[in-house]
């Protein structure tokens, strides 16, 4: 029971780290383009939502519209700032994007003040309900599954069947070729940048109501955005998939079942400080564990 | 004549350098102004100015000098700060420290420097015991004493049994070990969770439900307390099993944490309904001072800061370099402290009451916190016979 309910928060969590990773390794492995901001995207979707639901009493609206702010933020971002550094080296986009961390945390100090904001859940979603038969799980972390789910199977549709997935699947193989055959790349690079904005946005929001919604928010749970799509494959979204299950379950499990196991071996107060520490470094012992075996990733997209 | 001028006017000069340099008081004043703690610098900030306005700006006639430094947080951070304003601003006093790991890493500067050192948080069990210091004293408690409260408390209620959940770091320890030592019941479970990283605690708070525990006892300062109190409720736990708390629930968490807070009982050796005539102005001051915002514990053990050290100085008339009479005037604790009067250890740590205090309505419907009694008179922390000072 307890195994099938730590699942759950393991399977929640990584089909949240999805969402953020998707939207990175698409501009990434697409775009060539390295967006620290990314982690910024996170945050204001969590920002736009808490002041969206505020004003119009609706959660539901309130996320809906958020995330078309988001969206159209992406949008403008890529339009006024980075699409002027796509033909730089990566360092000037790490310095740039970086840059847009500072910008976006000042900002947002400036309009929403230090303090952070409540993002309240509607009374149907803080209830636990019960999956099977003696086990109840948050009905609020449930539909983040559900949610989380849909948006990895829609991408797939997008991805996988449309032609403008086809077209985004070019571009992460050979950007030139698809330039050369007379797509118009800079509209296409737009769309999948604003997609990518969407993603984190959406990711950010339904983190929201579980932690608070803060500034900096999106700076550490981008280290491990990264972490899944170096794991699973640059470009590649369902490589991002699965490596970000596999994160989520680690950490979670880690955290659920490590320090009982380690108190097998070692005194108990030893076994307790030392398991948050081990489960913390499991994630990425197993990214260095694949960089040794398969540096381009578990699942990486066609070769370049 | 000429040259004479010149001269008289060159000695004049020579003779006030000195008591120009000595003629303020400079304070450094390290704690967290940015990141998402933030919010708890800036309220000890606003206290510690409270406390300058109400001296008139002035220690003993001495205009008084506080240069503020962020330390982010880190433990490494907040030791470099402590070394430039030691090292470069050679600061009389240096006050402030919310964490008991950036304390540690940043003690041995101020104590090899001997310059008096007074943590307006921070209390580590090491302080308290074998790591003493002349140069140290403490406005707050050491992390143990608030936990130890709220154990007695839950044996009052007889609470059976308790799983416990903290932040794997100095302090984190420390309010573990507390609670243990005075409670009573069983303890089922024992976790620790990444500190400051670690945001959600689905896996920890799956543990602490199926562990059939009685009660759950959380440590969670600053923005980390709010996040552990949506998803305890979220999680449909607060309805099954109850929560106690120390340090987890103040006056910048409640605004965020709402009625998830109501209800839940902390322990906390100042709570802004205490009755006594300093704290009603502090209090009410404050509010005047900062609309919209209401002080904490962290603002009112800063407030105290600042009129210790006003004892100090006075008792010796201005002169700071005498360090010993100084120590011996604030080892009094001679000053009107807004928590009541209380006595320090041998160790430089309050000898204190402990209060119970719960989330209530006020008058305009907002969530406050109020005093519901006293848990324990004049609690000494268990770590002064470590600590070799007489």
């Amino acid at each position: 029971m307890v195994l099938v309910e730590q699942s759950l928060n393991g399977l929640q969590f990584g089909l949240l780290l999805f969402l953020l990773a998707a939207g990175l390794t698409l501009v990434f492995g697409i775009m060539d383009f390295v967006n620290l901001a990314h982690g910024s995207l996170y945050m204001m979707g969590a920002y736009f939502a808490a002041t969206f639901t505020a004003w119009t009493g609706s959660f539901i609206l309130g996320v809906l519209l958020a995330l078309g702010a988001t969206l159209l933020l992406g949008i403008a971002l890529e339009f006024v700032a980075l699409r002027h550094l796509y033909g730089r080296d990566h360092l000037d986009q790490v310095l740039a994007t970086f840059g847009l961390i500072l910008f976006f945390n000042d900002a947002v100090r400036l309009i929403w003040g230090p303090a952070g904001l409540a993002l309240p859940l509607p009374a149907w979603l803080t209830v636990p309900v019960q999956i099977i038969p003696g086990v109840y799980y948050p009905a609020y972390r449930l539909s983040i599954i559900i949610v989380a789910l849909a948006v990895a199977a829609l991408l797939y549709v997008v991805v996988m069947r449309t032609r403008i997935g086809m077209l985004i699947r070019a571009g992460a193989s050979n950007r030139e070729m698809i330039g050369a055959l007379g797509i118009n790349i800079k509209l296409l690079f737009t769309l999948v940048f604003g997609l990518g904005a969407a993603l984190a946005g959406l990711a950010g929001l339904m983190q929201a109501p579980i932690l608070t919604v803060q500034i900096g928010m999106g700076e550490n749970i981008l280290i491990l955005a990264f972490v899944i799509i170096v794991i699973g494959g640059i470009g590649s979204i369902r490589g991002a998939f699965l490596a970000a299950i596999f994160v989520g379950m680690i950490d979670t499990l880690g955290r659920a079942f490590l320090p009982d196991l380690l108190r097998m071996v070692l005194s108990s107060a030893a076994a307790s400080t030392a398991a948050p520490a081990l489960s913390s470094m499991l994630i990425y012992l197993l990214m260095a564990i694949v960089l040794v075996v398969r540096p381009e990733g578990l699942f990486p997209a066609a070769k370049r | 004549m000429k040259k004479t001028f010149w001269l008289a006017g060159a000695m004049a000069l020579a003779l006030a350098q000195p008591a120009l340099g000595a003629d303020s008081i400079k304070i450094g004043f390290v704690s967290t102004f940015s990141g998402p703690t933030a919010a708890i610098g800036n309220d000890m900030r606003n206290s510690f100015e409270l406390a300058l306005d109400h001296l008139g700006r002035k220690i003993d006639g001495k205009p008084v000098e506080v240069i503020y430094e962020d330390d982010g947080q880190k433990p490494d951070v907040g030791k470099q700060k402590t070394e430039k304003l030691i090292q470069s601003d050679k600061v009389d006093f240096i006050v402030g420290y919310i964490w008991s790991n950036v304390l540690l890493a940043s003690l041995k500067t101020a104590v090899d420097s001997k310059t008096f050192l007074i943590s307006a948080n921070a209390g580590p069990s090491q302080l308290a015991g074998e790591l003493c210091s002349p140069y140290v004293f403490s406005t707050s408690w050491q992390n143990d004493q608030t936990p130890q409260a709220m154990g007695t408390y839950m044996n009052q209620k007889g609470v059976k049994s308790v799983f416990l959940i903290g932040p794997n770091y100095a302090a984190g320890k420390d309010m573990l070990a507390g609670v243990k030592s005075t409670f009573k019941g069983q303890v089922v479970g024992e976790e620790y969770t990444v500190w400051p990283s670690q945001l959600d605690f689905s896996a920890e708070l799956t543990k602490a439900k199926n562990s059939k525990a009685d009660s759950i006892f959380v440590f969670y300062p600053g923005a980390a307390g709010v996040q552990f109190l949506n998803q305890y409720a979220q999680a449909g736990i607060k309805a099954q099993i109850p929560l106690y708390t120390a340090f987890t629930i103040d006056e910048l968490s409640l605004p965020l944490q709402k009625d998830n807070a109501l209800g839940v009982p902390g322990a906390q050796q100042w709570v802004n309904d205490l009755p006594n005539p300093e704290n009603k102005k502090f209090v009410e001051d404050y509010r005047k001072k900062y609309p919209n915002l209401r002080p904490t514990f962290y603002g009112a053990q800063s407030y105290d800061a600042a009129q210790l050290i006003n004892s100090a100085v006075v008792a010796v008339k201005g002169d700071t370099t005498k360090k010993d009479a100084m120590k011996a005037e604030m080892e009094k604790a001679n000053f009107k402290s807004v928590r009541g009067p209380f006595k320090y250890g041998k160790n430089h740590i309050p000898i204190q009451n402990f209060y119970l205090q719960d989330v209530v309505k006020d008058a305009d419907g907002q969530l406050a916190l109020k005093t519901v009694a006293t848990i324990v008179k004049d609690s000494q922390d268990g770590f002064h016979d470590k600590c070799p000072m007489k």
